[in-house]
């Protein structure tokens, strides 16, 4: 980059902020400058500090000391109104639109001209018409939400705040939910979008993206600033260093696979949903002994159902067979238990909601879900003591930080609470382990971890099924891929002899045969 | 960590709550003429300084431990049972029933039958509403509600037209046999010729409550059962992933909310009236809502707070005998107390809270 002429002035710069929950310094003197027409990284673990950062530009949190300033004028952003009177835009990971209004509609909301809808809804149409234009952001004005493909959604969001003028565009973990194909859409939406001179914030975990797009990024490790560089002077395990605090491995560090027996056959699954929509149309696949098979595929594709069949807590039809073993589908047979007994463990998709009670402690949730075994019973009462020593072993072993069976599981940070799951599920010796997005919302120290004990568990003989939005983790950690598109494998390849690219294609259901 | 301290969290933050309902009380009170300290004195006078005052205090303490717990079971499961005071009349029925048609050679045997009877019936009320929201997803907020008005109606019935003696005027049983009749503390505590909780219907069930106080806290946090109403109350996706079936979870919550629910009747029917009556709930069910809440769901803080409820209800009669206070006004007083240590918790909580971090990070400074 050349440098900056000195009468530009910064299109943003932050001095000194700091922000503390109680005892929690959640920022500590935070200082960054961002150069307009710029993409300035910011990347840190989870826990780091970035959103509460970006959660004070945005006006959601007060600092408690530091200024802002905004093209060189100091701003107080009291509110969000004031952050976008400001001329910053955010787009959050999740997604704030109204499903079933149109595009058009959710545009507006908010930044309506006066009681009557039909002038703004008419001048909309006309700006919206431009922006498309100038930065080759094409949506239908007039599509409701709801039918428009994730990638479509978050253009709209795009949209929404620079119809509200925003200059200064923040987008939280953009890529969390796209398709590689829509991704890279997305960094094309936003290089031109700085080609127009719009400065771009991108906060993400993922290295690749910050060294394939951006022009500087600054690292956040404890509340702090550590480093802030161009991005072409560094490296991907220089940045993973800063951000951690020491050498991490980014490869997973693996033998090839030894494959056994056939564990786990499954064969014409099906699956309808409560809304009597066909999720799973007749899978078949099967995990042998010693061996990763993962399922790649873009959210929502039927992966989640397939999990929460196998893990017992969705009824479905078709034949699946553990050892040999039928497993009952529905009714009477067909739960979490029964699952358990027949030796399947299941790190679920989503450690808060299911494979964690959130307000229990990490001792209570070290048995969630056997706490019903004879092991850990006492009489007609709960062995708590018994459970407590053997919490508190695991958590040493796993690594878990704060090492304290007493915290609630919420304490925890999301790398922590992943520990915690998986050192549940892996210590119950299962002939298969189901893992979903093992690493979602985990700092890349306890990722290293986790796909270790995974490896190590393969080499134990186990069959494992991994299922993960993230393509890289698929291919790095399994043996073996299967992409699921629409509720049906669009194929399976060796995680060794395919790319992104073949499963990108897959992923969005174009099939190797008919290109 | 960026907490109180437990000793604020559980004794500080309902006084100063109490502290404001009582000061917003002595407003009414000034208001309609009265004065707020005469009439305090009064209250304690009338329920804690004479020892007929407490076994009143006392005999409604043990009603409100009962309904709280009953409330706050079900609660762990996430479930608003409104319908102790249903439960707890068809509870009566129960004691009632047993009482009348069955010989019991003593009291200590007639109170295990009266309590086992009254369990059953509560629970069984309570099976209706629970089943419906298991199997059906009808509000169970709504049919407890909707089942109070059905079971007064049976009971009404029931007393009128099936177990009222001939010739008898009223809408009551008739009277238990004298082998049921239960010690009360004038009976169990009173030396020879003392007149010590002379007249006062506190008797041995306070201690069954105190009981039920310890069944409640090892069934909750000592056993399975326990850990799955829990983790089902505070995630059912997590329980359905953990394999709890959600219908068989709801429905014994409520069971066992029902059986408490209606032993309450073993104090009113059994300890005190020794008759079935028609209104011995007096709103008890409903006064356990409040006791739950208070009590944070915990039968240290049910207790306590049934002890406070227990204490407005003799002590509100008192007012309501010696003053011009009208006995509605109690329900204020009450009303506010539930405001304040209830629904307005957070008004006093996170200010406090933040007096707490303050302090804290100086000390850390």
């Amino acid at each position: 980059m050349a440098a900056p002429a000195a009468s530009t002035p910064l299109a943003l710069e932050l001095k000194g902020i700091s922000k503390a929950f109680g005892p929690v310094q959640a920022n500590k003197d935070i200082s960054i400058s961002v150069r307009p027409g710029t993409i300035h990284g910011i990347i840190g673990e989870n826990g780091a500090g970035k959103s509460t950062l970006m959660s004070i530009l945005y006006g959601f949190y007060k600092a408690d000391s530091g200024e802002i300033y905004i093209r060189g004028q100091k701003t107080n952003i009291p509110d969000s109104q004031a952050a976008i009177a400001a001329g910053i835009g955010m787009v959050f990971q999740h997604f704030k639109l109204v499903e079933n209004f149109t595009v058009l509609e959710n545009i507006i909301l908010g930044a309506e001209d006066g009681a009557l809808l039909r002038p703004s809804l008419a001048k909309a149409r006309k700006t919206l018409k431009t922006l498309a234009e100038e930065y080759e952001l094409n949506v239908d004005p007039d599509a409701m939400i709801e039918d428009l493909s994730v990638g479509h959604q978050q253009r709209v969001e795009i949209l929404k705040a620079l119809y509200r003028q925003a200059d200064i565009l923040i987008l939280d973990e953009p890529t969390g939910v796209l398709t590689p194909a829509e991704a890279d859409q997305l960094f094309r939406i936003l290089d031109r979008l700085r080609k127009e001179g719009k400065t771009i914030i991108l906060i993400t975990h993922k290295l690749r993206e910050i060294m394939e797009y951006t022009d500087t990024v600054s690292v956040m490790r404890r509340g702090q600033m550590t480093a802030t560089v161009q991005t072409k002077d560094t490296s991907p395990e220089g940045l993973a260093e800063l951000m951690v605090g020491r050498k991490v491995l980014l490869q997973v560090d693996k033998e090839p696979a030894k494959p056994g027996d056939e564990i786990l056959k499954i064969e014409g699954l099906r699956v309808v949903d409560e809304a009597g929509v066909e999720r799973v149309k007749g899978i078949d696949l099967t995990v042998r002994a010693g061996e990763i098979v993962g399922i790649a595929g873009v959210a929502g594709n039927g992966q989640s159902e397939l999990l929460e069949v196998l893990g017992g807590f969705q009824d479905a039809t078709g034949s699946v067979t553990v050892n040999g073993q039928e497993l009952p589908l529905s009714g009477h047979g067909a739960d979490g238990q029964a699952r358990r007994a027949a030796g399947i463990a299941h790190v679920p998709e989503d450690r808060q909601k299911e494979g964690l009670i959130m307000e229990f402690s990490a001792w209570e949730n070290s048995v969630f879900g056997y706490h019903h075994e004879p092991e850990y019973q006492n009489g007609i009462l709960m062995d708590n003591k018994g459970i407590l020593a053997k919490a508190a072993d695991q958590m040493e072993r796993f690594d878990v930080r704060p090492p304290h069976p007493h915290l609630a599981a919420k304490n925890f940070s999301g790398g922590n609470q992943q520990k915690i799951v998986v050192a549940r599920e892996i210590e119950r010796n299962p002939d298969v382990l189901l893992i979903g997005q093992p690493t979602r919302g985990v700092d890349i120290g306890a990722i290293e971890f986790i796909h270790q004990q995974i490896v190590n568990l393969r080499d134990q003989g186990k069959a494992i099924l991994l299922v993960s939005v993230e393509l890289e983790e698929v291919l790095s950690l399994a043996d073996r891929v299967a992409v699921m598109f629409d509720g049906q494998i669009m194929g399976e390849r060796n995680a060794s002899e395919t790319d992104e690219k073949e499963l990108g294609l897959l992923m969005a259901g174009v099939t190797g045969e008919t290109s | 960590m960026g907490k109180m301290p437990l000793w604020a969290d559980a004794i500080l933050v309902p006084l100063i709550s109490l502290l404001l309902a009582a000061f917003f009380s002595a407003i009414v009170i000034l208001g309609i003429g009265e004065n707020p300290i005469e009439a305090f004195n009064l209250m304690v006078d009338g329920a804690l300084k004479r020892s007929a005052g407490w076994g009143y205090t006392l005999y409604y303490t043990t009603n409100y431990i009962f309904t709280g717990l009953a409330v706050a079971v079900a609660f762990h499961a996430r479930l608003f049972n409104i319908g102790g005071e249903g439960q707890a009349m068809i509870g009566g029925v129960g004691v009632a029933l047993a009482c009348l048609y069955i010989p019991w050679p003593h009291w200590s045997l007639a109170i295990v039958g009266a309590s086992t009877a009254a369990a059953l019936f509560g629970a069984a009320w309570a099976f209706i509403p629970a089943y419906l929201q298991a199997k059906r997803g009808s509000h169970i907020v709504i049919t407890t509600i909707m089942f109070n008005y059905i079971a007064f109606s049976v009971l009404g019935y029931l007393l009128v037209e099936v177990l009222r003696p001939t010739g008898q005027m009223d809408p009551a049983s008739a009277s238990f046999p004298e082998a049921t009749h239960l010690p009360n503390f004038h009976e169990m505590f009173a030396p020879e010729g003392s007149r010590m909780f002379r007249g006062a219907p506190a008797n041995v069930t306070f201690f069954l409550s105190l009981l039920a106080c310890v069944f409640v806290w090892v069934l909750i946090w000592k056993t399975r059962l326990g850990y799955d109403i829990r983790s089902f109350g505070f995630s059912e996706t997590a329980a359905k992933y953990a394999g709890t079936s959600p219908v068989r979870i709801t429905v014994i919550a409520m069971l066992i909310s029902g059986a408490l629910a209606g032993m309450m009747s073993v104090n009113t029917t059994l300890g005190e009236s020794e008759r079935l009556i028609l209104n011995s709930t007096e709103g008890a069910g409903f006064v356990g809502i409040a006791v739950a809440l208070m009590g944070r769901n915990h039968p240290i803080g049910i207790l306590m707070a049934a002890l406070l409820f227990g204490f407005l209800a003799q002590g509100g009669a008192e007012l309501a005998l010696w003053t011009d206070i009208p006995r509605e006004l109690i329900v204020v007083i009450q009303a506010l107390v539930i405001l304040f240590t209830g629904a307005l918790d957070n008004m006093v909580r996170m200010p406090l809270e933040r007096l707490f971090l303050n302090f804290g990070r100086k000390e850390n400074a």
